[in-house]
């Protein structure tokens, strides 16, 4: 067995996990382990330009590729910049290991410089944390902590590294573990075969059932899986912001996102169905609206890897507990032998869902005032980014209407090419994690949907992108107002519009933009739209920042209203169901 | 409902936070916490009551199985079971009549008394909740000066048993 420092331990022992990238920023209690990071070729590093992006963008990465997310920042500040990546991690179940520097062993608690504790402060956002206390362990720790981010529910780990466990003068063997087994951990992948007979049963049964899937099925790579049992019982299919490309959604059967901001043909036939099958879905508050009136008609079939996401908000009649992809694929199996869907009940149920869609649905007709001259609507952005992309992108937005935008109208047909802060809803997200998917995918168009208020949270992170080579493309849908916020004003606070305007204090996006050595695009006009965006995706070796001025006065509609049953909504300013 | 819930977890720093972190990040309430290593040193056993109705306790229980460093988690009310509590409570003793009152009250509660002063009596006494919740209140008059409660252990009744 060979002997390592601590420092050339963590290192090796990413490299023994199968860690290609670690996104970081270096600092006093991590220098050791930075050290060793320069005398090695196999784990590369990315300096990026605050720590929150180099969450995010481990975060990007994994969401796009699968892989777990690789973090290296130092103690105290270091570790607290990360915290808002960590927790946006969290909540939408992407794996990631952060390690962060930590004092010197003999120091902790002495209130050192530069000293924060870290697994205090992380624990209620980490699915688990170890603080190293032996160089002995680090191997170990580092093992478990891509067992643990990767599998079950997945999600951030955080390990914490004091400084003297790094020491260059300490060796001790190497050895990275073979498997891991824990004896308090062991996630339950399979399904209970009765319950699958039970749900199955119930599903055939249904008169008007719908298909509810969410980021569980896209994390499990499950989106096949799915695609072909909704096919094959040709049931109507909505998925969740988190889910959007679970299931294609320039398809026949996809009515789109459900929820706050879902369509009215999905809010309605999820408020109307007698069978409700939700698959890696947690009815999340913005998708039920207020739970006491959820649904009141359908028997609830619910798989999650998760059991405390079982009947958490809504309670599931048939809940299993298991992995999308297994229960899934033990579905199919059974499928053929369990009968057939009531097609009578089905025809009527489309007939009914495709009224909805005819009257009120976004995708058969515009339900916004047309653009022109110097009005651009942001709706017909993400339209326009979809046509230029051929719909093959890989977007990646922020937190506000941009986002909601970008969710409704860039039909996603394949699984992990939209990127978003869903549960967290993080402001600043966009930039890296677009980083994080190109690195993923160096030859891929990575699109950044975002608002000029959630760019300026990370846009230092132009420089990341020149340092690295990251070409991606940012779309910003400048309405020169916290558009979100401004919405909500318009709608319950009178118009008055506190703090979510800038005054003139905006920067010249296009000028900023060239200072990083990137190129910058002013877009005024609609009927430049479409030139300026297919000049934007062609230079494809350079970061492009397109700044566009869209209507600001336009909302996200629909939107559900709320405290009530999930099919009330405003369909316009002046227009309810 | 009180419900008293029975964990194993592993022996490790940082593993009773996430247990009471658990319970102030979800809003539940933890009434009474009770935790020590067991007999093997690498498993800490840990009894706590709580209340909340049904699906709050389900969620409860869900929710610290989510845990990495748990191993067993049970819900000790759905069955039968035993739970005991130990009270230490210092108590004003002055004169005869007092003196012999406490020590009446306590012969009559089955406890003990473990320390003596001049002036006060420290009483030791094991229980569930109820009965020394009963014996504070018979010695309410006399003047406790100090109750120290050790919050409820508890263990299933008949053949059942937690173990790794």
């Amino acid at each position: 067995m060979e002997n390592l420092s601590g420092g050339d331990i963590v290192i090796r022992a990413l490299r023994d996990a199968g860690v290609e990238y670690v996104w970081g920023y270096p600092g006093g209690s991590a220098l050791h382990i930075y050290d060793a990071i320069f005398r090695q070729d196999d784990v590369k590093h990315l300096l990026v330009r605050h720590e929150q992006a180099a969450v995010h963008a481990a975060d990007g990465y994994a969401r796009s590729n699968g892989k777990v997310g690789t973090v290296l920042v130092t103690s105290g500040p270091g570790a607290t910049n990360a915290i808002t990546g960590i927790a946006t991690a969290y909540m939408d179940s992407i794996p990631l290991v952060v390690i962060s520097g930590q004092v010197p062993s003999s120091k902790i608690g002495e209130d050192a410089f530069q000293e924060t504790d870290m697994v205090g402060v992380s624990r209620p956002i980490v699915k688990h944390s170890f603080l190293v206390k032996r160089p002995e362990d680090i191997a170990a720790t580092i093992a478990k902590a891509y067992y643990i981010a990767s599998t079950g529910r997945p999600g951030p780990v955080v390990v914490d590294i004091p400084k003297d466990m790094t020491d260059p003068a300490i060796k001790v063997p190497y050895e990275y573990p073979k498997q891991v087994a824990m004896r308090s951990y062991q996630p339950n992948e399979r399904g209970h075969s009765g319950q699958i007979k039970r749900a199955l049963k119930t599903l055939l049964a249904a008169k008007r059932p719908m298909i509810y899937a969410g980021g569980g099925v896209i994390i499990d790579n499950a989106s096949d899986l799915l695609t072909a049992l909704t096919r094959k019982l040709n049931y109507p299919i909505t998925n969740t912001l988190m889910g959007l490309g679970a299931f294609p959604g320039s398809d026949r059967q996809f009515v789109g996102m459900l929820g706050m901001h879902g369509t009215y043909e999905a809010n309605q036939a999820m408020h109307h169905a007698d069978v409700i099958f939700a698959v890696g879905a947690r009815f999340d508050d913005r998708v039920t609206n207020a739970t006491e009136k959820f649904c009141p008609h359908a028997t609830i079939i619910h798989i999650d890897i998760d059991p405390t996401c079982i009947s958490k908000t809504v309670g599931a009649d048939i809940p299993i507990v298991g992995s999308c992809k297994t229960v899934l694929t033990d579905m199919l199996e059974l499928l053929d032998s369990m009968g057939a869907p009531d097609s009578d009940a089905l025809a009527e149920w489309w007939t009914t869902i495709d009224d909805w869609r005819a009257r009120h649905g976004i995708y058969t007709a515009d339900r916004f005032e047309a653009s022109g001259g110097s009005l651009i609507k942001p709706q017909d952005v993400i339209k326009m980014l979809h046509k230029v992309t051929g719909g093959d992108a890989f977007v990646t937005s922020d937190v506000g209407q941009h986002q909601m935008f970008a969710a409704q109208y860039y039909l996603f047909d394949k699984p992990r090419r939209w990127i978003n802060s869903g549960g967290l809803g993080t402001m600043g997200f966009g930039l890296p994690a677009a980083m994080g998917a190109q690195l993923a995918h160096p030859d891929a168009m990575v699109a950044c949907v975002t608002g000029e208020g959630s760019i300026q949270m990370n846009i230092q992170e132009l420089s990341t992108c020149t340092q690295h080579g990251l070409p991606v493309k940012i779309i910003n849908l400048n309405n020169s107002a916290l558009g979100m916020v401004r919405q909500w004003q318009d709608m319950q606070y009178s118009a008055r519009y506190a703090s979510s305007v800038y005054e003139d204090s905006l920067p010249d996006f296009v000028a900023l933009t060239e200072a990083y050595g990137h190129v910058g695009m002013r877009v005024t006009e609609f009927d430049q739209l479409e030139s300026k965006m297919r000049e934007c995706f062609a230079l494809k070796d350079r970061v492009v920042f397109m700044d566009i001025v869209v209507d600001r006065a336009e909302h996200v509609y629909p939107m559900q209203i709320a405290g009530n049953a999930m099919n009330e909504m405003w369909l316009s300013k002046t227009e309810r169901t | 409902m009180q419900r008293i819930i029975s964990i194993l977890l592993e022996n490790e720093p940082g593993a009773l936070s996430r247990v009471v972190g658990l319970f102030s990040q979800r809003g539940y309430n933890i009434d009474t916490l009770n935790v020590a290593p067991t007999e093997d040193p690498t498993l800490s056993r840990l009894t706590l009551s709580t209340n909340g109705d049904e699906k709050m306790v389900e969620q409860i229980i869900k929710q610290l199985h989510k845990l990495i460093d748990t191993i067993k988690v049970v819900d000790l009310s759905e069955g039968p079971h035993v739970e005991r509590e130990l009270l230490l409570v210092k108590v004003r003793a002055v004169g005869i009549e007092q003196r012999t009152e406490l020590r009446n009250s306590v012969e009559i509660f089955r406890g003990h008394i473990v320390d003596v002063t001049q002036t006060s009596y420290t009483v030791q006494m094991a229980g569930d909740g109820q009965k020394l919740d009963a014996f504070i209140e018979a010695i309410r008059d006399i003047g406790t000066m100090e109750v120290v409660r050790s919050g409820i252990s508890g263990i299933a009744r008949g053949e059942k048993f937690l173990l790794v």
